[in-house]
C-alpha cells in the first residue's frame, strides 16, 4: 500500500489541520484578496526547511533501537538474549547477546553518522540564500525562510528552492529555460511559460503590485503533472482566471538556464515539493530466492520448535523416577523445587528452544544482504557493460534483486530505443502519393526548388504544388522543437561556421527533429519561434510567419499532435500528424488510399510512419475551439478527460496532406542479443506503441520473428471478419495441434503471435458473465505460452504493464523482465518482478525507475546470462549451505540430549557457541557467494543454453532442499556418534607422550564438545572448499586462514586462564585433545565419513546424468586452462579467448 | 515472517552502490573487479576423484589394521563390584548402606588373570548411570575457589547451590560435583602359588593432567599449612574428611589432590571410567600383573544402588594409541574397504560413461 498517502493523511491529522481540502490557495505575497472574493483563509504550510535527517539527538537512541528491533533477525536475537536473561538456560546470555550488541552498535553508528551527514547536508540546502522579493524590494534570506506565498526572484544557474509558479521573466515572451538534470536526468533545456497576464511585471516593484492568489492541488509526487488556476484581481475588475499547467510549475532542484532572471510565487514547500516527494521508496520487490528462503526458514523453525517439545516432553517422562529427577548426587536449590511444574516444564521448552536457536541461521540474513550489496558492485563495475559514447556502466538501483536476473523466464521489451537505437534518419515523404527522397540533396545545400526534390511520380498538377507546399509548411509547424541558437555553445565554434547562423533542434522526441531536419533539407527551414510567431525560411529563401495560436499536445494515448496557427494572410490553419491509425479516420478528403499503401510499405520495410494533415478553420471554428479549449484547460477536476474530449472535438474533417517515413535503426548486437535471450529459453514479448507492420519488420530484424517462423495474428483486422471468441479458439486449435504433433519432431514449427491493443483490452475486458472472460483469457495464455515470440503493438503505456501482470499471475508464476527506455514503458519496468532501464535518448525516467539501468539493449545478455547465473548460484549455495552448516552444527547438541538426561547440557562451549557463525565459518562462504565462477564467463556467453539449467529457481526447489539438510544430518550424526563411539566403548584416552611423560588423562564432556566442534568446523569448510571451482587467492586465504583463525583461537581459548571469568573449562582441552593420537585419527576419519557422501554424490550425477552446466565445465578447462598461479596478483584479463 | 528484514528499507533510503557517485567514470579495469582473477579450477569428475579414493582406500586401510591389532594387544581385565547380586561379595555392603556409619564396609573380590600384563598396567573405577553430564551437576563448582582465590574460598560461587554452604559455612570444595566425589577405596593383592597376599603398590600421582594440577588447581593462600588455610570452611556435606586431610603427602593434598581432579573433570557420558592408580612395571623381567590370583579390596562408602548405578574396576594395559579401542581400527578398515569399493565403481561407471560424456560435449 502507499505509505506516503497514509502519512500524509496522519501528519495532517496530528497536525490538527481540520480546514483540509482538496485544493489549497495560495495568497501571492501574502495579500488578501478583495473583499468581495473568497474568504481569506489563512493556511498553514510547512515551511521550507528539508529534513532528510531521520534523528534528533535525543531521539536518535530510542529510536533507532525501535527502528533496528523491528527487522526480524534483530528482534529473535533480542528475544532470546531476554529468555536468557530471565530464565536459567545453559548458555549465557552472552552468546546472544554479544552479536547482537555488536550488530547493534556498529549498525547504529553507520546509521548515525550517515545521519550527521545528512543533518549536515540539510544544513547547508536550508541555509543558501534566496532572494524574496518583500515590499517592492529584494531581500535576501535563507532557503529554510522560505513560505509559501513568497515571491522569489532566481537569477540564471540558480537552482530553485522550492516549487514555484513562474510570475515573470527577464525574456520578452514571458519564458524560461530549465534543466531538470538533477530531477530526471534529461540534460535538454525544456521551456516554461509565465501566464501572459503577470508576465509583463518586470521589477520588483512591479511584481509586488500584483494582487492574485493561485489555487491549485494539494502536492502531488507526479513530476509531470500540475493543476492550477490564478485569480488576478485589479482594481475594478473582475478577477481574471488563468489556467496553470505544469508548463507554469518550476520544480525544485531544477536550474534557471539562459535566462537572466525570473520572478515566480512559491507554492509548495519543504516537505511538500515534487522532488521530496519523489524521494519515498518504490514499492518493495522480493526475489523468488528470498521467497524460498522464508519458507525454509519456516521449515527450521517448525523443526526448532519440535525439537524443543521433543525434548521436553521425554526430559518429564525420563525425570518420572526420582532417581533420575534427583539423584543424591545432584539436588536441585530449594527455589527450583518448590516451582510448579508446568512453570518449570515451561521453562525447560524456552531453555532448550535456546539451547537450538542457533538452527535459525540469523547470520544468514546478515550474510545475504552484506553478499546483495557487495556483490551488486560488480554489475556496476563491469566494462562490458560501460558505453563510451555515454560515458555511463550499468546502474544498480536495487540490490535485492541480483538473483532474479538469473531466473527470467518473460521478456518484456520495448521496441523505440531499446531494440532500436532512436536515432531518427529522415527517409522519405509522400505527399499525395508522390515520394520525396532528400537524399538527392547534397551537402545540405539548399537548392532550387525542382532540382532538389526527387521524385519519383511525376506530373505535379497545380493543385498539387499547392498541398506540397501545405505539407511542408504543416511538418515544419507541428512540432515542439526549440531552436537552440549556437551562441550559448563556445564561441569557437561559431567561427567557424562564419555568418551562417547555424543552430541545432532539441525535442523530446527524436521523430519530430528527425522530421524538421529532413524538412530543411528539403528546403522549408524552421527558424524559431519567436513573439508566438514561428518563422519558416521557405524554398525561395523568404521568411514566412504563422502566429501560433494553440498546441494540442502529443499523447500517447491520442498518438497525434496539432497546432493552430494563422498565416500571415489571416487564415487559420490546423495542422496535425499523428500515427496513421488516429489520423486516417478523421480524414474527409484526399488521395488517401495511395497514401495508405505508401505507408503501409514504409512499414513493411521497418520505418516509423507519421501521417500529416490539415484543416482550415474559419473564424467561428477557430473560436469555438478556442472555447473548448481553456475551458478544459481551466477545469480543476478532470482536466485530463477534459482536454482529451475538446481535442477530439477539434481534430477531425482532415484533409490528408501525406505521409512520411522516419527510419530507426536496430541497436548494434539487438538481434544477437535476442537470439541468445531465446536459446536460454525466455520468451522475449515486444510490447510497443508501434503499428503493426513496423513494429513487425523490426522483429523480423531483430530475429525475433525468423523466416520459418508462423505468424498467428490476432488483430483488430481479423477480429473485425471473425468473432474474437473464433478467432481465439482458431489460433488455440493451430497451436495445439502442433504440439500434439510436435512429440515426435521436436519444434518442427515455432509460432509468433501479434497482438494488437484494441484486441488485447477486448481479450483482457472483463465481461459480465465472468467465465467468459476467464476463458478468453485462459485461451489467450495457452496460445502465448506456445509462442516463442508474441508481438504486441499499438500498446498505451498502461497496457504494457496489463500484460506484464497477466503472465506474472498466470498459473506457473513465472518470472518476468521488463526493459525500456522512454517514460512508457515506466509502468511495465514498475511491474515486473525487474525492471531494466535503458539510459536512453528519451530522457532518465525508465532508468530512474528501474531495478538497473544499462546503457544498450546488448547489455542485457551479459546481464542476465553472466550476472544473473552467477548471482543465482552464488545466493543459491549461500541459503542452502546456511541451513545446511547449522543442522550440522546443532544437531548434535539435540543428540546429546538424549545422553545427559535433557538437561540442556550444551555439547559445545559458549565461546564456539557464539563464534560459530560469526567467525569460523562466516567468511569462506560469504567470499564464496561474491566471487564463485562455477564457469568461466566466456562459456556462459558463448552457450546461453546453460542459463536453462538455473532456470525455474532450480537450486533452491524442495528435493534440492531436502538433499542439503539430509547432507546435514547425516554429517551431524557422524559427528556426533563418532565421538561418541570413541568415548563410550572404551576409554578414549591419551598418553600423552607430547606433553608428559606416560601419563595416562581422561577426557571429559568439554573435550567431547570440542572434538566434535573440530570436526564440525573443518568438515563445513571443507564441504565449501568442495563446493568451490573457482580458487583464487582469495579463496584460498580465506578458506585456509578460517581454519587456522579456528585452531589459533581454540589453542589461546584454552592457553590461559582467562581473568573475569568465572568458569575455566575449555583450559588446555584442546591442546590435550591434540596431543592424543586417537583424536587425530578420529578428526580425519569423521572428516573423511562425512564428506565421502556428498562427493559420492557428485561424481555419479556428474558421470551419469550431466547438466549442462557440468559438461560445460568439464570440457573447458582442457581448452582454457589457466595457470594455476595462486598468488599471482597482477591483472590479467590478456586472456586469449578461444 | 523474517522476510521484513531489510536495511535499506528501515533506511529509509535505497542504497545505490555505483549509482550516481560514480556516473561518468569508467569501471577500472582490473581483474578484480572484472572477475577475472586466475584460478585454479578443480572439478570433481570420476577421473579425478577415483585416484583420490584409491589412495584413501589403501591408507586407511592398514592404518585401520594396525589399530585394530593395537588395539587387540591391549590387555582388559573389568570386574563389576556394585553388589546388587546375592553372590556377589559386596552385597552387604551395598545393602546397608549410610551415609552416617563410622565403620566403613569393605568387601573382597577375588579374581584370576588369564595372561600376564606386561607394561604399566592403569587402574580404573567406572561408574554407569551416573549422569556427570547433566547440566546442574556440570555447572555446580566454583573454578575460581579451586584455584585457590581467597575471596571465592568464603563466598562460594552461586552455582554451586545448593551445595554452597552448610549453617552458613561456605563448603570447600562446593558445588555438586564434588560433593559427590568417588570415596572408594580400592586396594589389589596378588596371591602368590604359595598362598601369601602380596599388595601391590598403586601410584596415586601422575593420574591428571599436569596443567590442572599446577595450574588450574591450587591451594588458597600459599599456606603451606593447610588446615589453616581452609580455616572457616567446611568438608562437603557426604565427605568423610575435610578436604586438606584427603592425602597425608603436602603435594597431593588439598585441591590439588590428584584423585580428586580427576573427579572434577566430569565425564562426558553417563557411562564413564576414570583413572583411579597406576601400576608401574618394576624391571623388565617380571611382568608388571603376571597371570594368577588376586584379591580387590573395596572400601565401599559409594552408593549407587538408590540410581541402578553400576560399579566397575578396571584393569588395562595401554599402546600408543590409548586404551582398548577396537572401534577405531574397525572403522578405519570399513572406511577404507567403502572408498575401495566406491573406487571400483567409479572405474567402472568412468569406463562406461564417462568417455561416451566426453565425447559428445566437444562443441563444434
Amino acid at each position: 500500500m502507499d505509505f506516503s498517502v497514509l502519512r500524509n493523511l496522519i501528519s495532517r491529522y496530528c497536525a490538527g489541520e481540520e480546514y483540509w481540502v482538496d485544493s489549497r490557495t495560495v495568497y501571492i505575497g501574502h495579500k488578501e484578496p478583495p473583499l468581495g472574493a473568497d474568504a481569506y483563509i489563512p493556511q498553514r504550510y510547512p515551511d521550507n526547511r528539508i529534513v532528510s535527517s531521520k534523528y534528533t539527538l535525543w531521539n536518535f537512541i530510542p529510536k533507532n533501537l525501535f527502528e533496528q528491533f523491528r527487522r526480524i533477525a534483530n528482534f529473535y536475537f533480542l528475544l532470546i538474549f531476554l529468555v536468557q536473561l530471565i530464565i536459567d538456560t545453559p548458555t549465557s546470555p552472552v552468546t546472544s547477546g554479544l552479536p547482537l550488541f555488536f550488530v547493534i552498535t556498529v549498525t547504529a553508528i553507520k546509521q548515525g553518522y550517515e545521519d550527521w551527514l545528512r543533518h549536515k547536508a540539510d544544513r547547508s540546502i536550508n541555509e543558501c540564500p534566496v532572494d524574496v522579493v518583500q515590499e517592492g524590494t529584494v531581500v535576501r534570506t535563507q532557503s529554510h525562510k522560505l513560505r509559501v506565498g513568497d515571491v522569489v526572484m532566481a537569477r540564471e544557474d540558480e537552482t530553485f528552492p522550492c516549487d514555484l509558479i513562474l510570475l515573470s521573466s527577464s525574456r520578452d515572451d514571458g519564458t524560461c529555460y530549465v534543466t531538470t538534470t538533477s530531477l530526471d536526468g534529461e540534460s535538454s533545456h525544456k521551456t516554461y511559460y509565465a501566464v501572459p497576464d503577470t508576465m509583463a511585471f518586470k521589477t520588483e516593484q512591479e511584481v509586488d503590485s500584483l494582487h492574485a492568489t493561485i489555487e491549485c492541488e494539494q502536492p502531488q509526487p507526479d513530476l509531470y503533472k500540475f493543476v492550477g488556476r490564478i485569480n488576478i484581481y485589479k482594481e475594478s475588475e473582475d478577477p481574471i482566471a488563468r489556467p496553470l499547467g505544469a508548463e507554469n510549475l518550476l520544480l525544485r532542484g531544477a536550474t534557471l538556464k539562459n535566462t537572466e532572471r525570473i520572478y515566480a510565487v512559491a507554492i509548495y514547500t519543504g516537505m511538500d515539493t515534487k522532488m521530496t516527494l519523489n524521494y519515498q521508496s518504490k514499492s518493495q520487490k522480493r526475489s523468488a530466492v528470498e521467497k524460498s528462503m522464508n519458507a525454509f526458514l519456516i521449515v527450521y523453525l517448525c523443526i526448532l520448535i519440535s525439537k524443543a517439545v521433543i525434548n521436553t516432553v521425554l526430559k518429564y517422562a525420563w525425570q518420572w523416577s526420582p532417581d533420575h529427577d534427583e539423584p543424591w548426587y545432584n539436588h536441585r536449590t530449594e527455589i527450583d523445587r518448590e516451582r510448579h511444574v508446568v512453570i518449570r516444564a515451561f521453562t525447560d521448552f524456552l531453555a532448550f528452544m535456546v539451547l537450538f536457536n542457533y538452527i535459525i541461521p540469523v547470520s544468514m540474513y546478515v550474510t545475504v544482504e552484506m553478499q546483495k550489496f557487495l556483490g551488486s558492485y560488480f554489475i556496476a563495475w563491469d566494462k562490458d557493460m560501460y558505453d563510451e559514447e555515454l560515458g555511463e556502466g550499468a546502474q544498480v538501483n536495487t540490490s535485492d534483486l541480483n538473483e532474479e536476473l538469473g531466473q527470467v523466464e518473460y521478456v518484456f521489451t520495448d521496441k523505440t530505443g531499446t531494440l532500436t537505437e532512436n536515432n531518427m534518419e529522415f527517409i522519405e515523404c509522400c505527399v499525395d502519393g508522390h515520394v520525396y527522397i532528400p537524399h538527392a540533396i547534397c551537402n545540405g545545400q539548399i537548392l532550387s526548388a525542382a532540382s532538389s526534390i526527387d521524385m519519383i511520380d511525376s506530373s505535379p498538377g497545380g493543385y498539387h504544388r499547392e498541398h506540397e507546399e501545405l505539407f511542408f509548411r504543416a511538418l515544419c509547424l507541428c512540432h515542439t522543437v526549440q531552436v537552440k541558437e549556437e551562441e550559448t555553445v563556445d564561441s569557437i565554434k561559431r567561427g567557424i561556421h562564419q555568418g551562417k547562423p547555424t543552430s541545432f533542434y532539441i525535442s523530446s522526441s527524436p521523430d519530430e527533429v528527425a522530421l524538421v531536419e529532413g524538412m530543411k533539407r528539403l528546403g522549408y527551414t524552421y527558424l524559431r519561434l519567436k513573439d508566438r510567431h514561428m518563422e519558416i525560411l521557405n524554398k525561395d529563401d523568404e521568411i514566412e510567419r504563422f502566429e501560433l495560436l494553440h498546441v494540442l499536445n502529443f499523447d500517447s494515448v491520442r498518438r497525434r499532435m496539432s497546432v493552430i496557427v494563422k498565416s500571415s494572410a489571416g487564415e487559420y490553419l490546423l495542422f496535425c500528424k499523428g500515427a496513421d491509425s488516429s489520423i486516417f479516420p478523421r480524414v474527409v478528403s484526399g488521395k488517401v488510399g495511395q497514401v495508405r499503401a505508401r505507408v503501409e510499405q514504409n512499414a513493411l520495410e521497418g520505418l516509423r510512419t507519421l501521417c500529416v494533415a490539415y484543416r482550415s478553420l474559419s473564424l467561428v471554428d477557430y473560436e469555438e475551439a478556442c472555447h473548448q479549449l481553456s475551458d478544459a484547460k481551466l477545469a480543476l477536476q478532470d482536466r485530463e478527460q477534459r482536454l482529451a474530449q475538446a481535442y477530439d472535438l477539434i481534430e477531425r474533417d482532415f484533409t490528408l496532406l501525406g505521409a512520411t517515413a522516419v527510419e530507426d535503426r536496430l541497436q548494434e548486437k539487438a538481434a544477437d542479443t535476442i537470439e541468445s535471450l531465446h536459446k536460454a529459453g525466455m520468451k522475449v514479448w515486444v510490447l510497443t506503441g508501434d503499428k503493426m507492420e513496423t513494429a513487425a519488420a523490426t522483429c523480423y530484424a531483430s530475429k525475433l520473428f525468423r523466416r520459418s517462423t508462423q505468424i498467428l495474428e490476432l488483430t483488430k483486422k481479423r477480429t473485425k471478419e471473425q468473432s474474437l471468441h473464433d478467432v481465439l479458439f482458431d489460433l488455440s486449435r493451430t497451436v495445439l495441434r502442433q504440439r500434439s504433433l510436435s512429440g515426435l519432431s521436436v519444434d518442427c514449427h515455432d509460432y509468433g503471435l501479434i497482438i494488437d491493443g484494441a484486441t488485447l483490452s477486448e481479450v483482457l475486458k472483463p465481461s459480465p458473465e465472468s467465465s467468459g472472460s476467464g476463458n478468453y483469457r485462459e485461451i489467450f495464455l495457452e496460445i502465448c505460452r506456445n509462442c516463442s515470440a508474441v508481438l504486441c503493438c499499438r500498446m498505451a503505456p498502461l497496457q504494457k504493464a496489463q500484460i506484464v501482470k497477466l503472465i506474472k499471475a498466470s498459473k506457473e508464476h513465472p518470472i518476468t523482465l521488463a526493459i525500456g527506455d522512454g517514460a512508457n514503458d515506466v509502468s511495465m519496468i514498475l511491474e515486473a518482478h525487474v525492471g531494466i532501464g535503458i539510459m536512453g535518448k528519451e530522457g532518465r525516467q525508465a532508468a530512474r525507475n528501474s531495478d538497473y539501468a544499462i546503457p544498450k539493449f546488448k547489455h542485457l545478455k551479459k546481464m542476465l546470462l553472466v550476472h544473473g547465473h552467477f548471482y543465482y548460484i552464488r545466493i543459491a549455495e549461500l541459503v542452502q549451505y546456511f541451513f545446511y552448516k547449522n543442522v550440522c552444527f546443532i544437531f548434535p547438541q539435540f543428540l546429546y540430549q538424549f545422553f545427559c538426561g535433557f538437561s540442556q547440557q550444551p555439547l559445545y562451549d559458549t565461546a564456539y557457541l557464539t563464534l560459530y557463525n560469526i567467525s569460523f565459518t562466516s567468511l569462506p562462504i560469504l567470499l564464496y557467494s561474491l566471487i564463485e565462477k562455477h564457469v568461466s564467463i566466456e562459456t556462459l556467453k558463448r552457450d546461453p543454453t546453460l542459463y536453462r539449467d538455473v532456470a525455474k529457481n532450480s537450486l533452491l526447489r524442495w528435493p534440492v532442499f531436502l538433499y542439503w539438510t539430509c547432507l546435514g544430518l547425516f554429517d551431524a550424526c557422524i559427528f556426533f556418534f563418532g565421538a561418541y563411539f570413541l568415548f563410550d566403548n572404551t576409554t578414549f584416552t591419551s598418553n600423552g607422550q607430547l606433553m608428559t611423560t606416560n601419563t595416562q588423562m581422561m577426557f571429559g564432556n568439554w573435550t567431547f564438545g570440542t572434538l566434535v566442534f573440530t570436526v564440525l568446523v573443518f568438515t563445513v569448510t571443507f564441504k565449501l572448499a568442495l563446493d568451490t571451482h573457482h580458487w583464487t587467492w582469495i579463496n584460498h586465504f580465506v578458506i585456509w586462514g578460517s581454519l587456522l583463525f579456528y585452531v589459533i583461537f581454540s589453542l589461546l581459548w584454552g592457553g590461559i586462564i582467562w581473568p573475569f571469568l568465572n568458569y575455566q573449562r575449555m583450559y588446555y582441552v584442546f591442546m590435550q585433545m591434540l596431543s592424543s593420537g586417537p583424536a587425530w585419527l578420529s578428526i580425519i576419519l569423521l572428516i573423511t565419513v562425512s564428506l565421502l557422501p556428498d562427493v559420492v554424490k557428485k561424481v555419479l550425477c556428474r558421470t551419469l546424468w550431466p547438466t549442462a552446466t557440468e559438461r560445460a565445465q568439464s570440457t573447458c578447462p582442457c581448452l582454457t586452462v589457466e595457470p594455476s598461479t595462486i598468488f599471482v596478483l597482477s591483472q590479467s584479463d590478456s586472456r586469449l579467448s578461444f | 515472517m523474517a522476510s521484513s528484514y531489510n536495511a535499506k528499507e528501515e533506511d529509509g533510503h535505497v542504497a545505490v552502490p555505483g549509482g550516481g557517485t560514480i556516473q561518468n567514470k569508467k569501471p577500472d579495469n582490473t581483474a578484480f573487479k572484472q572477475q577475472r582473477l586466475p584460478a585454479w579450477q578443480p572439478i570433481l569428475t570420476a577421473g579425478t576423484v577415483l585416484p583420490a579414493f584409491f589412495v584413501i582406500g589403501l591408507i586407511f586401510i592398514p592404518i585401520g589394521i594396525g589399530l585394530y591389532v593395537t588395539s587387540n594387544n591391549i590387555k582388559e581385565f573389568e570386574i563389576d563390584y556394585t553388589g546388587t547380586d546375592m553372590s556377589s561379595p559386596c552385597f552387604n555392603c551395598s545393602q546397608s548402606f549410610s551415609w552416617n556409619s563410622t565403620r566403613p564396609c569393605t568387601c573382597a573380590l577375588p579374581f584370576s588373570l588369564e595372561q600376564p600384563f606386561e607394561s604399566n598396567v592403569f587402574m580404573y573405577y567406572g561408574l554407569s548411570n551416573f549422569y556427570q553430564n547433566h547440566r546442574r551437576y556440570v555447572k555446580s563448582r566454583d573454578d575460581s575457589q579451586l584455584n585457590g582465590d581467597t575471596t571465592s574460598l568464603m563466598n562460594p560461587s552461586k552455582e554451586c547451590e545448593p551445595y554452597a554452604r552448610n549453617e552458613k559455612m561456605p563448603i570447600a570444595p562446593c558445588g555438586a560435583i564434588a560433593n559427590s566425589m568417588f570415596n572408594d577405596t580400592l586396594d589389589l593383592y596378588y596371591i602368590d602359588p604359595n598362598g601369601t597376599r602380596i599388595q601391590i603398590p598403586l601410584m596415586k600421582k601422575g593420574i591428571a593432567w599436569w596443567t590442572d594440577k599446577h595450574v588450574k588447581f591450587r591451594n588458597p593462600g600459599g599456606n603451606p599449612n593447610l588446615t589453616s588455610a581452609f580455616q572457616g570452611t567446611t568438608k562437603p556435606i557426604n565427605w568423610r574428611k575435610p578436604v586438606y586431610e584427603l592425602d597425608t603427602d603436602a603435594e597431593n593434598n588439598g585441591f590439588i589432590n590428584e584423585d580428586f581432579i580427576v573427579w572434577m573433570r566430569t565425564a562426558a557420558l553417563p557411562t564413564f571410567r576414570k583413572l583411579y592408580r597406576i601400576i608401574q612395571k618394576k624391571n623388565n623381567m617380571t611382568p608388571t600383573l603376571p597371570r594368577g590370583n588376586y584379591t580387590l579390596e573395596v572400601t565401599y562408602n559409594y552408593p549407587v544402588r538408590s540410581f541402578e548405578g553400576r560399579k566397575r574396576v578396571i584393569l588395562s594395559t595401554i599402546s600408543w594409541m590409548g586404551g582398548k579401542n577396537p572401534f577405531l581400527g574397525i572403522a578405519y578398515i570399513t572406511v577404507g574397504s567403502v572408498c575401495f569399493f566406491l573406487g571400483v565403481v567409479l572405474l567402472i561407471i568412468h569406463h562406461k560413461y564417462g568417455s561416451r560424456n566426453n565425447t559428445a560435449d566437444i562443441p563444434n
